[in-house]
């Protein structure tokens, strides 16, 4: 079932949590609401689950106006960072609770509470208490709770949030395969960008109560919107420089920038990702930067190089193949010279 | 081999010890004179002074209207944590502090007053007991200074614990479907429960030894309005220390497997948290 909303504002005495928030959510995607801490994303979830009441605009559940339905009317599923799960009741109370609550018959409340508990892998745990599980598997309880009564919608407050590396990698595998088999429509949020790739088919990017961008993750990843999004997709090098009739210089170094032409230069700041950048022992004749190798970090399926630069002494990270990075040898101390290969640049919209 | 300390927090051997000191010294020791000094009666004796008709009759008044006074105040204290708990509104401090003024205030003047409100020209007698409602030199009245005096028990035990309740656990209730009522009857309450069962021992465990309130407005007619703590009084007035003692012997013995009952209870609702 899809979701729309429109124009959705929410004000916690004078701070804006969302501001004439827009969204579509089509039928059976898994998407993520992604952004810093205050950005809305956790009000605008709370919204759609009518745990928070919008000061204004409209929800939609497949062109049903649920604006003024309680949480409890709306069929969702919800599943909190913290699980919330009832202390008090057993695991296989826990799942049919929203089954209990709605009238549904014992017998029938079994049979569905064993298939989730098959479902979610605790098979036989069913009498145990939240207390004597651990995190994930709490989380997964929680995860078939939500699941029990059939919700036309699924949304995760930041699901992974409280667990360990390990657990969590192995939930964010297990969500998407339980997505691919459920194909219900999911909305999940978190602040961790791998998270949301590796998990969505379509990223939200929110900031101070407003979208950012919305695209799958390659859209997004490849081709941000605007410095926000470069920027809050992590691990770029920012330099500043300056664009004029199709170029963009910084200390020295011109790269080709099509999108502004106008003869008269502006500040601008450029956006180098780490692995866009090429290293080289000696002096490149398109131009390049020299750099001093400061750090290297060789786990892990790329080399991490930190350099600064000689000129203007600012740090560079750089991303290395294995394979590239025997080829140089490079060691702290090193020269060497970067020249981008890719680009983007950002101009501050301002007008004079 | 050298024994190592494993514990994480120092000190156990030294409070442990106090606590036992301090338990012996305050609670034990006068417990023990109590029944050293019923001892000294022959069996026969201490039958007599604690199985007659008027004993008994001031056995069941004391444990019945604590009771009662006991579980209403589980209802309304639980009701005026809850409020307090949940709700803001002016003057909410000034009730957070009224719920300990049955601590503070000398019982006595708590059981005169209520006494002076219930009698037929008092304030509120002047109207209830028209109506048959007679609140004073009633077991009406035991109950109600009993609730007066047990009332901080409650709220005072019921308030951390409600306040500590998960807002999330609420909203998922809400959100599987639950109407407000369930969510109270399934969520809130089963969390609260301990809390209640704690709070409901105290407010009893105080009622039944109660006396400075309760000699006011009883009337303390024998068989009728006489409570157990009031007729251990009588028998010291008479001289009749071993009587008396044995009558508290009784009261101790019965209160103390009453509260280990009610302790089980509430170790038994906490099952879930091991």
């Amino acid at each position: 079932m899809s979701i729309r909303i429109q124009g959705v504002s929410k004000n916690f005495g004078s701070f804006r949590a969302l501001d004439e928030v827009s969204l579509d959510v089509p039928s059976g995607s898994l998407l993520a609401l992604l952004g810093p801490s205050g950005s809305g994303k956790t009000t605008l979830l709370r919204i759609i689950a009518g745990l928070e009441v919008a000061d204004r605009g409209t929800v939609l559940h497949h062109d049903e106006n649920i604006t003024d339905y309680e949480a409890r009317d709306r069929k969702v599923g919800f599943v909190f960072q913290h699980y919330a799960l009832f202390r008090h009741m057993t695991i296989a109370e826990n799942i049919g609770y929203g089954l209990r609550v709605r009238g549904v018959s014992k017998q029938e409340r079994q049979t569905r509470v064993d298939e989730l508990l098959k479902l979610i892998r605790l098979e036989g745990l069913g009498s145990r208490y939240p207390a004597q599980l651990s995190g994930g598997q709490r989380q997964r309880v929680a995860l078939a709770r939500a699941l029990a009564a059939r919700p036309n919608v699924l949304l995760l407050d930041e699901p992974f949030g409280a667990l360990d590396a390990k657990v969590r990698t192995e939930l964010r595998q297990w969500l998407r395969k339980l997505h691919e088999e459920i194909q219900v429509t999911s909305v999940f949020v978190t602040h961790d960008q791998e998270e949301a790739f590796e998990v969505a088919d379509h990223v939200v990017i929110m900031n101070e109560g407003r979208i950012e961008q919305v695209g799958t993750p390659a859209e997004v990843f490849e081709r941000p919107a605007n410095a926000f999004v470069m920027d809050f997709l992590g691990n770029v090098n920012v330099f500043h420089g300056r664009v004029e009739r199709g170029r963009a210089v910084v200390s020295g170094l011109s790269v080709a920038y099509p999108d502004y032409q106008h003869p008269e230069g502006r500040d601008a700041a450029v956006y180098v990702r780490p692995h866009e950048l090429e290293v080289e022992p000696t002096p490149t004749e398109a131009g390049s930067l020299a750099a001093k190798v400061l750090h290297v970090n060789p786990t892990g399926s790329r080399t991490k190089v930190e350099l600064r630069a000689l000129d203007s002494n600012q740090l560079i990270n750089v991303e290395l193949t294995p394979e590239r990075f025997a080829e140089l040898g490079l060691k702290s101390g090193d020269i060497v010279h970067v020249s981008p290969r890719r680009v983007r640049v950002f101009v501050p919209d301002y007008e004079i | 081999m050298a024994s190592v300390n494993r514990k994480v927090l120092p000190g156990f051997s030294l409070t442990l010890g106090y606590t036992v000191f301090y338990l012996g010294l305050l609670v034990l020791l006068p417990i023990t004179a109590v029944f050293v000094k019923a001892g000294s009666l022959s069996l026969h004796d201490f039958w007599g002074a604690v199985w007659t008709e008027r004993a008994r009759a001031a056995y069941l008044l004391t444990f019945g209207t604590s009771f009662v006074a006991a579980l209403v105040n589980v209802l309304l204290g639980g009701l005026i944590a809850w409020v307090l708990t949940r709700y803001t509104f002016p003057g909410k401090r000034i009730i957070d502090a009224l719920v300990d003024l049955p601590l503070a205030l000398p019982t006595a003047v708590g059981g005169l007053v209520y006494a002076s409100l219930y009698v037929e020209n008092g304030w509120l007698g002047r109207f209830l007991v028209p109506l048959g409602i007679r609140g004073a030199y009633t077991r009406l009245g035991i109950v109600l200074v009993l609730v007066f005096v047990g009332l901080p028990f409650v709220v005072r035990t019921v308030q951390p614990v409600l306040a500590d309740i998960d807002p999330e656990a609420e909203e998922a209730s809400s959100s599987l479907g639950a109407t407000r009522w369930q969510t109270f009857a399934f969520v809130i309450l089963p969390t609260l429960f301990p809390a209640l069962i704690t709070g409901f021992a105290l407010a009893f465990a105080r009622s039944i030894g109660e006396y400075g309130s309760v000699v006011f407005i009883s009337g303390n007619m024998p068989f009728k309005t006489e409570i157990a703590p009031i007729l251990i009084v009588a028998r010291l007035e008479e001289f009749a220390y071993g009587e008396a003692t044995a009558i508290a012997v009784v009261l101790l013995v019965i209160s103390f497997s009453m509260l280990l009952v009610i302790n089980f209870l509430e170790s038994w609702s906490r099952r879930h948290d091991r």
